[in-house]
């Protein structure tokens, strides 16, 4: 047995700074399946950008960590909410998904 | 051509309805998730794997859900029947021009044990209760993961399916026959054996689906533009007959088949002399085939 309890984990990050994204219809990209995610975007009136995980895959907060910082850092935006539940999904795939989503909601492909 | 079997469960919305169109009841951001999944460690989705909504086709007003096969296989759990038997019942007081239910599913989410089961009889109760009123329920099938279990039995009870040829339908999937009644029973990895029993094709020559397209997402929404008009309540006369064409195929195979395959067995006995040939024909080829 492994160490790790059984499961879901909950992740939540809070960036304060950055470009006030303005409103926008959600957006949600991906789909809950094995190594797959889906990443739902919300316009919110609060200041900051807050995004919180669900994961199957518990014990792996440092890298998911790296990545939204990663995501925050090349799309620096606040008034927004990111919303994830994840089935184990590679850092990889986390990124791609991401911005796709960023890419929906400036008007990229429906 | 866009392959239907590729699209996600809101790219189909997307391609098969008038563009635009689809207003969807409980969005993903409102979170009606399932409240059994995280309990057991499995995370949710917020949409609980289905979508649902209003849209227009070809100008016509439909009710329309369409089930998300990634998820779970699409399985039908507690908030997904709910939301599809809402659906159903919203139809039944609105009555728009139809209902499109773009299926693909395992059939209950066992995760969710009773309350699944209990879900799918309602969503079965909610659409005969539509199809009585006269207003067309249409079954699309066409996804990976096929139709089965109790999404099977909810696609015979609707007035009209529309099925590709890489569309399954079936009540035990290939597995589960497997492994209740063993490999020599039913093979689960051959795939052309799978095909053979649950596939479109299949289903077309034994009158189990009333059209056979290809793998398109536009050929689909012109056979779901096309049964719009074909509502088909169920009458005493209608069940009778079915019963009647269930036992005749029944008894359709020879006494002795032993070692033979009984796909090809069955399309021979019910008219179709090509029968080794048709899991290589074209779509449209084998459309012609259907002689009930």
């Amino acid at each position: 047995m492994s160490d790790v309890p059984a499961g879901l984990e909950t992740l939540e990050f809070f960036f304060p700074d950055g470009c006030a994204i303005g409103a926008f219809p959600p957006v949600l990209v991906g789909v809950v399946g094995s190594g797959n995610l889906e990443v739902l975007l919300e316009a919110i009136d609060d200041k900051g950008c807050a995004v919180r995980i669900e994961t199957s895959a518990r014990g792996f907060g440092p890298i998911w960590q790296a990545v939204i910082q990663d995501f925050h850092a090349r799309h620096p935006m606040v008034g927004v909410r990111v919303s994830i539940n994840d089935m184990g999904a590679t850092p990889a795939v986390v990124s791609l998904r991401l911005d796709q989503a960023m890419a929906e909601i400036s008007g990229g492909a429906a | 051509m866009i392959s239907y079997a590729e699209c996600s469960a809101r790219e189909r919305l997307a391609l098969l309805l008038d563009p635009g169109s689809f207003h969807e009841w409980l969005p993903p951001i409102e979170r009606i998730t399932s409240p059994h999944l995280a309990q057991l460690g499995v995370p949710s989705a917020f949409d609980d794997g289905v979508a649902i909504g209003r849209a227009t086709l070809d100008g016509h007003s439909v009710f329309v859900a369409a089930q998300e096969g990634a998820f779970m296989g699409g399985g039908v759990g507690e908030v997904h029947g709910a939301k599809l038997t809402g659906l159903l019942q919203r139809a039944l007081r609105d009555r728009p021009a139809a209902v499109l239910l773009l299926a693909e599913s395992g059939g209950v989410r066992l995760h969710e044990a009773n309350a699944g089961l209990i879900a799918v009889s309602e969503v079965m109760r909610a659409l005969l209760d539509v199809r009585a009123a006269g207003v067309p329920v249409i079954v699309l099938i066409g996804g990976a993961n096929g139709c089965f279990g109790g999404m099977g039995i909810v696609a015979r009870c609707a007035d009209h399916i529309v099925m590709s040829d890489v569309g399954r339908l079936a009540m035990s999937g290939p597995e589960v026959i497997e492994a209740s009644h063993g490999v020599d029973e039913f093979d689960s990895r051959d795939r052309a054996l799978v095909w053979r029993t649950t596939g479109g094709k299949h289903r077309w020559i034994t009158g189990d689906c009333d059209a056979l397209v290809e793998d398109d997402v536009t050929a689909f929404r012109e056979a779901a533009i096309a049964a719009i008009g074909a509502a088909n309540p169920l009458t005493l006369e209608a069940l009778e007959d079915e019963h009647v064409l269930l036992t005749g195929r029944l008894f359709a195979l020879p006494a002795d088949h032993a070692d033979q395959d009984e796909a090809l067995l069955l399309w021979r006995a019910i008219g179709v002399a090509v029968a080794e040939h048709v899991p290589a024909m074209s779509v449209e080829a084998v459309r012609a085939l259907r002689i009930l």
